[in-house]
């Protein structure tokens, strides 16, 4: 049978049997096992309404079961055993073991601090900015347009930017074509060095400033954090994250100041160690920065004009409009934000695998899941490694399920 | 208050042009391959995609000179074109590899044997000798010519059929297709429902399933592929549509139910107290309010898992087989990377055809797909 009629009978027979069960077990319920007729009529109605919601989700709960809540629990047990057998940590200290997890982490790490953080702020200025002019709508619709577009589509459309040519030939990559106009003069020093210099030095100064109010009240209050020692606890790691992110932008600022460049030689991007990683970033950054700037859009525009009149009338110019009124309230919806992309960040698999397929210090740790599982047929390990994925994603799922439950009480 | 107006304009004036660079430095890449998909090999080899609108010089691949020979003037002529098709402008010719542009248009090359050639700047070229030409090594012309901008969609049909590819991107077209319609459609049903008992109805641990269903959103997938798969080998559906229909339906429904409970919360009470009243059963309530009312967040909700689903790689990868019937267009675009990853022609016609649904689907939905965002991480 062709697939294309397989998939037509499909939906016909998904569609049909939905709506067939979901018809057949009310009409069970109400004509047959508690009709509300006769003696007990009132009680049958009740007892047919206790029964109901259970009707109504019992296709959805078994699905979910069967389809993310059993799997985790068996994941747990693969990682743990060996062909059946239970082996306890032996594929975690064998994954531990192996470099390539550990460059794994490491990149992985570097994406959830860039991807999220440069996402949220091109969302944020784009949202900002399209505000207020004619044409924003377009501009905010041609931003967006990536999201559409999937990860291995956008893969092969960045890597015709970085394409390479040997020297002498004719560069058909936009990003070698650009890289070939500079010549080492002054252009190239205030491009090269001062911008990015000036960008790094503005995010760690962002960096610092949210270590000193996170971590203020720690110095100031010791007292304070012996009443809620798990937010203290928070707050030290917090302080301790944003300080490794500083120093590492600080010698970030020295690399760039005075790493030798070589002028006027076309360069194969995705094979230059380390920077290679950020490379592939752009990519999701490209299409992530639609998602965050049509959320974030929305935000602003909730923001009461109450508030930003009033700094107006006092005299506040726009910078301080947009850092001081607009963005502290709509704080909770950058965190939605971030924590959103965050996820998307665990889970990239297709960029790299497209990319460079984890060659030359770029992989992940999906990927590297991924090709234990699927390559090297090593379950175990690669069970690890997908337990270590739900480890990271595990603070954003509590925060979540927490958030929830608070709105709903 | 000039200078307050003058810098307001000012500031007006960055704005416009921040957002210019912004929009052209998200815009430029896809275009960058949209405008490489209309161009033949030769011409994306030989420039950069941004000089694809300009007449450009290059130098072209040796061309044999060949012809019948006619005797005229006690003379052997041979006639002929260099550029039978295009309109092209010849500006230098050379008949070895060393000295490619040696001659100009017009001039006569005496060549050995007592050989002439000549070429003008329409690439008419002239080779007269005063033997019979038979079984002689004719010359070859190295030709460096301007070419006005030409476009073809060669490449397109190229990679529909699959000719000299091997895999078929029109094959993959339709296998994606299979693959994304019936796992968009079948999680919406079932999702509704559960939905709607979450919203409406009062039942003990209701709160608990609400968050469980967030808690499984954020779930990463990776964590369900050996277990399912192993599942489906003993259930004895193996690798196939059936399975991929069937994880997909799991996978979207987290999302599926948080964005229709969410929605559905927000529907008017009295709307539903009046039909409880009325006596209709929950089930026509259902069918009858909710599900009409609904339609802006089930339209969301398919948009989503549509996209979701065309543009998956893994667990098309996972479930999938990887034989012509198979293979999605995702997992044929990773194939031609690897295989003939220096073929921009083919690699940006089939990158097209692989995302050209989406982006109508996004242009012509954008609305349903913006307010599906917006319910589901705004709070």
């Amino acid at each position: 049978m062709h697939p294309t009629i397989q998939a037509l009978m499909t939906i016909v027979i998904g569609v049909g049997g939905c709506v067939g069960y979901f018809y057949a077990s009310n009409l069970l319920l109400d004509r047959v096992i508690f009709p509300p007729r006769g003696a007990n009529a009132g009680r049958n109605i009740n007892r047919a309404n206790m029964i109901r919601p259970w009707l109504f989700l019992f296709p959805a709960i078994f699905a979910l079961g069967l389809y993310l809540a059993y799997p985790v629990v068996a994941t747990s047990w693969l990682s743990l055993s060996r062909e059946g057998t239970f082996v306890g940590l032996e594929n975690y200290s064998r994954m531990l073991a192996e470099p390539k997890f550990w460059e794994s982490m490491r990149n992985n790490m570097l994406w959830l601090i860039v991807v999220p953080a440069l996402s949220t702020a091109f969302g944020l200025i784009v949202a900002q900015l399209t505000d207020r002019i004619w044409w924003g709508n377009i501009a905010k619709s041609l931003i967006f347009m990536p999201m559409a577009i999937s990860f291995v589509g956008a893969s092969v459309i960045w890597k015709l930017v970085y394409d390479a040519r040997p020297e002498g030939q004719p560069q058909i990559g936009l990003l070698n074509a650009l890289w070939l106009q500079f010549q080492g003069g002054w252009g190239s020093l205030l491009v090269l060095k001062a911008l990015p210099i000036a960008a790094i030095l503005a995010f760690a100064a962002g960096v610092a400033w949210g270590v000193w109010r996170v971590g203020r009240p720690v110095a100031t209050d010791p007292a304070g954090l012996a009443r809620r020692p798990l937010a203290g606890l928070l707050r030290v790691l917090a302080v301790l994250a944003g300080l490794s992110v500083l120093y590492l932008s600080l010698r970030g600022v020295l690399g760039v100041a005075t790493a030798e460049l070589p002028y006027g030689k076309p360069q194969t991007w995705l094979t230059i160690l380390f920077y290679n990683n950020f490379f592939l970033m752009a990519v999701l950054v490209w299409i992530q920065a639609g998602f965050a700037m049509v959320i974030l859009s929305a935000a602003l525009r909730a923001i009461p004009e109450e508030t930003i009149e009033a700094a107006i009338l006092d005299g506040a110019n726009p910078f301080q409009i947009f850092f001081r009124i607009k963005v502290p309230q709509i704080m909770g919806t950058i965190v939605v934000v971030w924590t959103t992309i965050t996820i998307v960040v665990l889970k990239v698999f297709d960029i790299v695998l497209a990319m460079t397929n984890g060659q030359w210090e770029t992989q992940v740790l999906a990927n590297y899941m991924y090709d234990k599982m699927f390559r090297a047929f090593d379950i175990g390990v690669g069970s690890a490694a997908a337990m270590v994925i739900m480890a990271l994603v595990t603070p954003i799922l509590v925060w979540n399920v927490y958030n929830v439950r608070k709105e709903m009480r | 208050m000039d200078r307050v107006a003058g810098r307001k304009s000012a500031l007006v004036w960055t704005v416009h042009l921040s957002v210019l660079f912004l929009v052209a430095l998200w815009v430029v890449p896809t275009l960058g391959l949209f405008i490489s998909s209309f161009r033949t090999a030769d011409q994306i080899s030989s420039s950069g995609w941004w000089s694809a609108l300009a007449t450009q010089e290059r130098q072209l691949p040796a061309i044999r000179v060949e012809g019948e020979p006619e005797l005229r003037d006690g003379l052997y002529v041979i006639e002929g074109t260099l550029f039978p098709r295009e309109r092209s402008t010849l500006s230098a010719w050379g008949t070895s590899s060393l000295k490619p542009q040696a001659y100009q248009p017009g001039d006569v090359a005496e060549l050995k044997d007592g050989m002439t050639l000549s070429v003008d700047d329409k690439g008419r070229y002239v080779l007269t000798s005063p033997d019979p030409l038979e079984g002689k090594r004719l010359p070859r012309i190295f030709a460096t010519a301007t070419q006005p901008p030409e476009f073809t969609l060669d490449n397109y049909r190229q990679v529909l059929v699959g000719a000299n590819t091997g895999i078929s991107i029109g094959q993959a077209f339709l296998n994606t297709a299979t693959v994304a319609i019936p796992a968009t459609v079948i999680p919406i049903l079932i999702a509704a429902f559960a939905a709607y008992a979450l919203a409406w109805m009062d039942f003990p641990g209701r709160a608990l399933l609400v968050a469980a269903v967030v808690g499984l959103l954020v779930v990463p997938l990776q964590l369900a592929l050996i277990p399912l798969l192993q599942l489906h080998n003993w259930v004895g559906i193996g690798k196939g549509y059936l399975g991929i229909w069937l994880a997909h339906t799991g996978f979207g429904l987290p999302l599926a139910i948080y964005l229709l409970r969410n929605y559905m919360a927000g529907l008017p009470r009295d709307i539903i107290e009046n039909a409880r009243v009325d006596g209709a059963t929950e089930f026509q309530i259902f069918t009858r309010i909710i599900l009409p009312l609904s339609f802006p967040a089930i339209a969301s909700f398919a948009i989503f898992q549509f996209l979701w689903t065309w543009n998956d790689l893994l667990v098309a990868l996972v479930f999938l087989g990887t034989g012509n019937d198979q293979l999605v267009l995702t997992g044929a675009l990773v194939n031609l990377l690897g295989s003939r990853g220096g073929d921009w022609e083919i690699l940006a016609a089939s990158a097209f055809v692989s995302i050209a649904v989406p982006l109508f689907v996004f242009f012509a939905m954008q609305k349903y797909l913006v307010r599906g965002l917006l319910a589901g991480s705004v709070k």
